[in-house]
């Protein structure tokens, strides 16, 4: 976005540069308005508060003056406020996380749980034992490519099915948007039983209508991969669809007015106005997607009995829970979440600093 | 303010020149996507109905002819299926209401306030919500335990509480974001306490952004598996519906008319409660809180 889109002329630079603030600033008021006005269609809650968060600096600005509460000094009040959140958030999210990575450092296995043997600090000796797992590198690598193909599929079909959303008028727009809504609505555990079931190699409709009998899906390690990445897919592009489209409703008319005017094609349009415009909504829905699908654990469970044959449909959070809750070795299965937390640690890093590049005001 | 939107569409939708063919090309390939998309949804409402014989057919068809509710009452009578719905619905609601109020206050202390550490903090609920939820099963297994939570509702409700939060806390910055500050000076004018302005003036107008918060924090408890799956081992009484869906679900013989049965009663009440909260949004924001 900042580095200048080629545009026609200065004029239209000019405005590319100026725009994305506005833009912005409409985001929040035009989702709720999308959730709204397509004939009341139910489109998806989560568009809002996604993009509450990309959005909305300028009015922000305008509306959080300090030292709100008048007169009154502010004193003691927040943290009042805050001590339900921070001491549920304290018990259950940061306890948890400092024991996950204490029990990756100890021996930990079914003997030291019943007490039968003492617990002995292990230093990185479990880290080593991973590391030096051929299994397990090849279950990171699975879960980095089958993530980043379930991203790239969700974002390709959310975003251009938010394109063909403004294309249409209210009633397959009503259609497409219900229809998307059923399936985000759908809790992963009947999703993933459901595509089973579609693809069953006796039962299944799929294979009758492909006409290729009794092919078993899940018996393959890629065709399983990619029916669990079409389950995926169908459940998380509503949100990246409902969102974008919402993004794409936000943009000022007077813009496009102004392209048009400058004689841009629409192909220029897109490319030099809309999407710079779309960038942070772009950012929200590409991070979120990266770190709902490398997450994935329900889906492949569920679908894959387990990690699949042999553990070849195994990603990183099956192999973890099955480290620990199948063969007890506790503090294999903690090591494995404590890399499992620094890779998404790091994804949120790199989102952190786009957001701050966008002078989103926290 | 909609509908302004709803004006200024036509000439958006002129400023892409759109020309007569290809709308209708596009029109209908909406329609047909649609479709497909609907399709596994129907496909599942469908299997749950159709008698057993068709279910286990290798001509399967798209409609049935004699529809049979012997899938949902083997799904009831089976199993104490009553049991895991209730189960689910009351850690489902447990963790709506908690967490809605508990964020209602973070959200408020970090919109309406200025503090130390106030970036800070909603810097690490931002991070919070990346933390690997499924991850964390291992060390809250050995939590549960030592607290003799393991095998009830409370070791279900609890860590949900605390996943849901951090979203929560993000999302309702907007909602408590958007009432505006004139308001607030008006009711310290009128002699209103702190805690009068909280109950009695924000909670009603944030509350439409509640019941959206509502939604998330109800799916992440109502779709839990992993947490029923690890917490719940030997009392299955404690059990909730992802449990008892599987149950069905055998790797050599399953039984899809049950699946298909359980899945639709499980999927119906989320549903619903999307389309509800839908409307509550559209009352909602729109006229109390504009200035």
């Amino acid at each position: 976005m900042t580095d200048n889109p080629v545009t026609p002329d200065r004029s239209a630079t000019a405005e590319a540069d100026d725009v994305p603030v506005r833009a912005y600033g409409e985001v929040p008021v035009a989702v709720a308005d999308a959730a709204r006005t397509p004939a009341g269609v139910p489109s998806g809650g989560q568009a809002v508060p996604r993009s509450v968060r990309a959005a909305a600096p300028g009015k922000a600005r305008q509306s959080s003056g300090g030292g709100r509460l008048g007169p009154r000094g502010v004193g003691w009040t927040p943290w009042v406020y805050l001590a339900p959140a921070l001491v549920v958030l304290g018990a259950l999210l940061v306890y948890p996380i400092y024991q996950l990575g204490l029990i990756s450092f100890l021996r930990y296995t079914q003997a030291q749980v019943s007490g039968g043997r003492p617990t002995t600090f292990e230093g990185f000796g479990n880290y080593r034992t991973l590391f030096v797992d051929d299994q397990f590198w090849q279950v990171l690598g699975a879960t980095v490519v089958f993530a980043a193909a379930c991203v790239v599929s969700t974002l390709a079909v959310g975003c251009a099915l938010a394109v063909l959303l403004t294309r249409v008028r209210a009633l397959p727009r009503l259609a497409l948007m219900l229809a998307a809504l059923g399936a985000w609505a759908t809790p992963a555990v009947t999703g993933s039983t459901v595509w089973l079931f579609l693809f069953d190699p006796d039962f299944g409709p799929v294979n009758r209508l492909l006409g290729i009998g009794d092919h078993s899906w899940t018996y393959g390690r890629y065709s399983a991969f990619a029916l669990v990445l079409l389950e995926v897919v169908w459940c998380s592009f509503p949100f990246v669809m409902v969102t974008v489209y919402a993004g794409i409703r936000a943009v000022p008319v007077e813009v496009l007015e102004a392209a048009a005017l400058d004689g841009a094609s629409q192909w220029r349009t897109w490319r030099s106005v809309l999407a710079p415009m779309l960038r942070p909504i772009l950012v929200v829905v590409t991070i979120q997607s990266v770190i709902w699908d490398f997450k994935v654990f329900t889906q492949i469970y569920v679908m894959t009995n387990g990690g699949g044959i042999a553990g070849q449909n195994l990603v990183l959070n099956v192999y973890a829970y099955q480290k620990a809750f199948a063969s007890s070795q506790y503090s294999l299965g903690s090591a494995i979440g404590v890399v499992m937390l620094l890779i998404l640690l790091a994804v949120t890093l790199v989102y952190l600093r786009l957001l701050r590049r966008q002078g989103e005001e926290l | 303010m909609s509908r302004s939107v709803v004006v200024t569409r036509p000439s958006l939708l002129a400023r892409l020149r759109i020309r007569r063919p290809w709308r209708l090309a596009a029109e209908v390939s909406a329609l047909l996507i649609a479709l497909v998309v609907a399709f596994p949804l129907y496909w599942m409402a469908l299997s749950a109905i159709k008698p057993a014989g068709e279910i286990e057919s290798s001509e399967p068809r798209p409609w049935t002819l004699a529809p049979s509710l012997d899938s949902f009452r083997r799904v009831f009578e089976q199993q104490e299926f009553g049991r895991y719905f209730l189960n689910s619905v009351i850690v489902a609601g447990s963790v709506v209401v908690a967490s809605a109020f508990i964020a209602f206050l973070a959200a408020t202390a970090v919109t309406r306030f200025r503090f130390r550490f106030r970036t800070t903090l909603l810097i690490m609920f931002l991070v919070a919500q990346m933390v690997p939820v499924e991850a964390l099963t291992i060390p809250l297994f050995f939590l549960m335990r030592d607290f003799g939570q393991l095998n009830t509702l409370g070791s279900l409700i609890l860590p949900h509480i605390a996943f849901s939060l951090p979203f929560a806390i993000w999302m309702l910055r907007g909602f408590v974001k958007a009432v505006p500050e004139a308001l607030e000076e008006a009711a310290y004018i009128d002699g209103a306490s702190r805690a009068r302005f909280l109950w009695g003036i924000l909670f009603p107008l944030v509350f439409p952004g509640l019941v959206a918060t509502s939604v998330f924090s109800f799916i992440s408890a109502w779709n839990d598996f992993l947490f029923a799956k690890s917490f719940i081992i030997s009392d299955t009484s404690q059990s909730t519906l992802p449990m008892a869906l599987l149950v069905f679900f055998k790797p050599e013989d399953t039984d899809w008319g049950g699946v298909m049965a359980a899945s639709t009663v499980m999927t119906i009440p989320v549903l619903v409660f999307f389309v509800l909260v839908q409307r509550r949004l559209v009352s909602g924001l729109g006229g109390a809180v504009k200035d």
